[in-house]
């Protein structure tokens, strides 16, 4: 049984979201069908390796997918704080209610802060901007909102950094300083891409107690995309596996480790050196290589690195996601009928 | 060391990639050809990059388009005007026929301006078609030839498509040769600043330390000194008996003299960035020498800046040539360029009774410049990896 | 018996910044410092630490690639006499660099991607073995085939090929000169994780079959503890402790040892460590005297932070500390 209940409701529902771009090689399908929901207070990581969308996925949630990309098809459904349900992927590119949910209600870190840190702007400005766009305030209360932020965020001397430029910053420093920014509206929801994979492992460790602890106080729901087993079994409550614009597996983060269902998720994990283990052994890798994405396969697009790969079935339908173990799988395994120990 | 021919046992996961391609990989383009297709997308640049082969086309070609023979002066044909070409002819009875012609001139008093002026005679009917015989050239210089594109069929006959200057000279067969003597200066000027610039940026960006310094301090020396004035004076040291080709050559000298310090500058901020890079250094830990890895490794990486930097310099070596014997210091008569031609432009007299002096020329100059440096642009896009 | 193929004594480099055209440098950054150790024959020798630890700089010593200020580097192939590598002379070091090659991290640019992988993993047997047109083509395919890619990739550009897949471009070129000593310079850090354990297994089985030794560099001790024999840590330009891997993993000596192992997160939910005690942040600055790592150092004393720490061997594991063995 589920060890962990989900008595409210969901804040972001995303349907089937579909994310293209249209390429003069051809069309890229980076995302191809995804569902997945974030629920109040609660982290989602979101684990899968190079290409498998998972950036675009967020991106598209906040609708800053660059051209040639456009979201295709599917809906992102955002209750706000009235309880009004919005749908994120009809907006109008540039319209004035997505600015307003876009860093008020929506927030969102990236793996590299010097990304949405301008250079030439002092630190200390940039996050008083970002207050006084979302927020009613005069501009003395704007500057102790955020030299508090900048404290909360663990900034030694905050007065003083508020005065500081990014460049003067150490990489960890910086990504404080950027959580600051786009907390400082207090958003019903944080996606962070990758916050942490820039970072060393110490710096990495107080950055994910950092985000938990502001989670809890704020009550945010977070949705963390990451590659890195580790962090996953750090901070996740719940867990979404993706691969090749697809969600594999979903699941609580126990089920995920201790019963992964998906042939992926099972082979992922067994790949990964774990430290203690018996060293020297070969590592059991996932044999062949990620496909390209204009080449896509038909059917499961994990097929052609699957052992438990059945002819007939698995290269002729997508599988659709089935309850498996404690949570969902997308294969053909635990399909009735066709399920094989 | 021993031949490798011990067999690896292989590994499963490897193995089973070497029979994989049951999905197979779509066909890669090469860097080149990607970057020429990024460039096509840029549509400005595309048409760009054909009217400057157009262009040059005419540098290499020009006697082809000619309607006149060079220096041939009409003395009863002074400043005559633009003759359009027509293409229908009125006949008596009001039917009009086809016929590609132009309408001949003849002098009128014009009782406004007091004096006597050309207006356009409508029975003077110059027909007009394409492969006729004219004055004998010799085509690349070596080829003798007197077929023209596109001219009075009647050899006799003289045609001003863009009018005629002082002299009853054809304007449009001028700018045409001209265009040989104003492009290759830009090509030339721009191939001795590469040498240069590439040679000494080079040296600057892959050495550094102290000879950085010391070519840096020269390029900003070089710089700081006043263009016009500088070429004023090293114009001014050619000796006036020198034979056209030589003060030619000098000329772009001249011309050359400040555009190799820009290239110089980007070429060693380009090395200066790919110094560091890891495939450079795997370079030199190949054995390859100092000299190999500028050659075979870094130059090439950043030709395509390259060219498109030098294609953005030829406008300026051209304006450059125009402006200076424009000025009267750079090239003189009787070698035809385009900055010769506006010279003749540079009263106001003129330039009211005879506008046609100072637009034809001007005009050419215009879209060759704007059409190289749009297909600058266009390379520059192509070659850069972010530009869409 | 332990055969010694590289030995490293006071290795220093020191950066001096903050000169002009007419002004003395104003500071020195010790990005090595003084660091000695020996790597066995066969054997994998991992250098851990983290960003600003200096090791890199260190794998880039060893190369010559950086001209070390100080100490001494004795390279001993097989069957030879030991060479310092240190002031050598820099034409001798192009017949070293056929016996010493390096992996590099980034795939994307440690190859030109404006030669074909011809040229790329031949480019060095054409230097030392002048082959050409056929026969080079024939040694490069055999390359290919070790590292597990197809003969028919010869012509094609680096921007055909995955990430993992140039990975091993770049081990074929390391390969192609029969070396002795290949130094790996975080080979599998930029790849997916599951690109990591194919690549891994593959170091693993061309060592084995050609008797390769290896200097790892990396920053992931999983995957240290995974391929290396024995392992030196490294934070700010100092060794702070070196021993074989099961000893370091089991009984760390060395706090910021401790406090690196504490801080990986491990792949298990049950494990969760999110209350643990966390080691200050650094403030960047390397203080020129005294340990260097005293400022983040639950156990430092004013001892630590006036005098150097001397090396001191517990359990046969090197620990730059005042007190290795008593904390």
């Amino acid at each position: 049984m589920p060890p962990i209940q989900m008595p409210t409701e969901p804040l972001l529902e995303i349907r089937d979201l579909r994310t293209h771009f249209f390429t003069d090689d051809g069309v890229v399908k980076a995302v191809e069908g995804v569902d997945l929901d974030v629920y109040p207070n609660r982290t989602l990581c979101i684990l899968g390796e190079s290409g498998c969308g998972k950036s675009i996925m967020a991106r598209s949630i906040l609708r800053i997918v660059d051209a040639p990309g456009r979201i295709v098809d599917g809906s992102i459904l955002y209750r706000n704080a009235e309880g009004r349900t919005v749908d994120l992927a009809k907006f109008r590119h540039g319209s004035r209610e997505l600015r307003e949910i876009r860093g008020q209600d929506i927030a969102m870190i990236f793996q590299e802060p010097m990304s949405s840190l301008g250079p030439i702007q002092k630190i200390g400005k940039q996050i008083t901007e970002t207050i006084l766009l979302h927020r009613r305030m005069s501009k003395a209360e704007a500057k102790e909102t955020a030299i508090e932020m900048l404290a909360r965020v663990g900034i030694p001397k905050p007065a003083e950094r508020y005065e500081a430029y990014p460049f003067e910053l150490s990489g960890g420093m910086r990504q404080r300083a950027m959580i600051a920014m786009a907390l400082s509206c207090q958003p019903r929801l944080l996606i962070a891409d990758e916050p942490t994979t820039a970072l060393d492992v110490t710096t990495q460790a107080q950055i994910l107690d950092l985000i938990a602890d502001l989670k809890d106080e704020f009550q945010m729901g977070v949705m963390l995309i990451t590659h890195d087993l580790g962090v996953v079994a750090e901070v996740a409550e719940d867990v979404a596996v993706m691969y090749m614009g697809k969600v594999v597996e979903r699941g609580d983060v126990f089920s995920i480790f201790e019963n992964p269902q998906h042939p992926y998720t099972r082979a992922l994990l067994q790949s990964v050196p774990r430290m203690g283990i018996a060293r020297r052994d070969r590592l059991p890798a996932i044999r062949g290589m990620v496909p390209h994405p204009l080449a896509r396969p038909s059917g499961c697009t994990f097929r052609t690195r699957c052992d438990y790969f059945m002819p007939g079935i698995c290269d002729k339908s997508e599988p659709p996601m089935i309850r498996a173990g404690d949570g969902e799988a997308a294969c053909f395994l635990h399909m009735e009928g066709t399920a094989r120990d | 060391m021993s031949e490798i021919n011990v067999t690896l046992t292989r590994t499963p996961d490897i193995t089973d990639e070497i029979a994989e391609d049951s999905v197979a990989m779509p066909a890669l383009l090469g860097p080149w050809a990607l970057m020429w297709r990024k460039f096509r997308r840029h549509r400005v640049a595309y048409v760009s990059l054909w009217v400057v082969v157009f262009i040059y086309g005419m540098a290499m070609f020009g006697e082809v388009l000619t309607t006149t023979n060079l220096e041939e002066t009409n003395v009863r044909a002074p400043f005559a005007p633009p003759m359009g070409i027509d293409l229908f002819v009125e006949n008596a009875d009001g039917t009009s026929n086809f016929l590609l012609h132009a309408k001949g001139l003849k002098l009128e008093l014009n009782r406004v301006e007091m004096r006597r002026t050309f207006v356009q005679d409508p029975e003077k009917i110059i027909p007009l078609g394409f492969f006729v015989k004219g004055h004998p050239y010799k085509l690349l210089g070596l080829i003798p030839m007197d077929r023209h594109l596109f001219g009075p069929k009647n050899p006799r006959d003289r045609v001003y498509f863009f009018g005629a200057d002082r002299l009853g000279r054809d304007i449009f067969s001028r700018i045409v040769m001209g265009t040989r003597i104003s492009m290759s200066i830009g090509l030339v000027g721009v191939v001795v600043s590469l040498v240069i610039g590439i040679s000494l940026g080079g040296i600057s960006g892959y050495y550094g330390g102290w000879i950085d310094n010391i070519i840096q301090r020269l390029i900003e020396f070089i710089r700081s000194i006043p263009t016009i004035p500088l070429w004023m004076g090293l114009a001014a040291a050619i000796p006036l008996g020198w034979p056209p080709l030589y003060t030619y050559f000098v000329v772009t000298l001249i011309v050359s003299m400040i555009g190799w310090t820009g290239l110089a500058r980007e070429v060693r901020g380009k090395f200066l960035s790919l110094r560091n890079e890891d495939f450079i250094v795997a370079a030199r830990l190949d054995g390859l020498t100092d000299w190999e890895v500028i050659w075979k490794h870094m130059v090439p990486s950043f030709s395509s800046h390259i060219i498109a930097s030098l294609t953005l310099a030829v406008p300026l070596m051209i304006l450059a040539e125009t402006s200076l014997s424009f000025l009267g210091i750079g090239l003189q008569p009787p070698i035809v360029s385009w900055g010769t031609l506006l010279k003749e432009a540079q009263n106001i007299r003129t330039i009211i009774q005879a506008p046609w002096l100072l637009i034809a020329p001007g005009s050419v100059i215009v879209i060759a410049v704007l059409a190289l440096n749009f297909l600058g642009d266009g390379l520059r896009d192509a070659a850069d990896p972010n530009a869409h | 018996m332990t055969d010694t193929i590289l030995e490293v004594r006071g290795l220093d480099m020191h950066f001096a910044i903050g000169g002009g055209l007419f002004r003395k440098p104003t500071t020195v950054v010790r990005a090595v410092d003084d660091i000695s150790f020996d790597v066995y024959r066969g054997e994998t020798f991992g250098i851990v630490g983290e960003s600003g630890s200096g090791k890199t700089t260190l794998g880039r010593c060893i190369m010559q690639i950086l001209e070390p200020t100080g100490g001494s580097i004795h390279f001993t192939g097989q069957g030879r006499e030991p060479v310092q590598l240190v002031g050598g002379d820099r034409k001798k070091l192009r017949t070293i660099w056929r016996d010493i090659r390096m992996v590099f991290q980034d795939p994307q640019s440690s190859l030109n991607p404006r030669l074909r992988v011809i040229d790329l993993v031949g480019q060095c047997l054409r230097k030392s073995e002048g082959l050409k047109g056929q026969k080079l083509a024939e040694r490069v395919s055999v390359l290919l085939e070790q590292v597990g890619l197809r003969k028919e990739f010869l012509l094609r550009f680096p921007n055909a090929f995955s990430g993992g897949q140039r990975q091993r471009l770049g081990i074929a070129r390391a390969l192609a000169t029969n070396p002795q000593l290949i130094i790996a310079d975080e080979a599998v850090s930029a790849l997916d994780v599951s690109i990591q354990a194919q690549t891994l297994n593959l170091l693993q089985d061309l060592q084995d079959a050609f008797d390769l030794t290896y200097v790892f560099i990396a920053h992931d001790l999983a995957v240290v503890e995974h391929v290396c024999d024995r392992i030196a840590v490294m934070y700010l330009g100092q060794v702070v402790e070196l021993s074989t891997t099961d000893e370091l993993f089991r009984a760390p000596k060395h706090p910021y040892t401790r406090a690196l192992l504490d801080a990986v997160p491990i792949p298990d939910p049950r494990a969760r460590r999110g209350t643990r005690k966390r080691v200050a942040v650094s403030d960047g600055s390397a203080s020129a005297i005294g340990c260097r790592f005293a400022s983040r150092c639950p156990h430092a004393t004013d001892l630590c932070r006036e005098t150097t720490p001397p090396k001191r061997s517990v359990n046969g594991a090197d620990v730059l500390c005042h007190y290795a063995g008593e904390i």
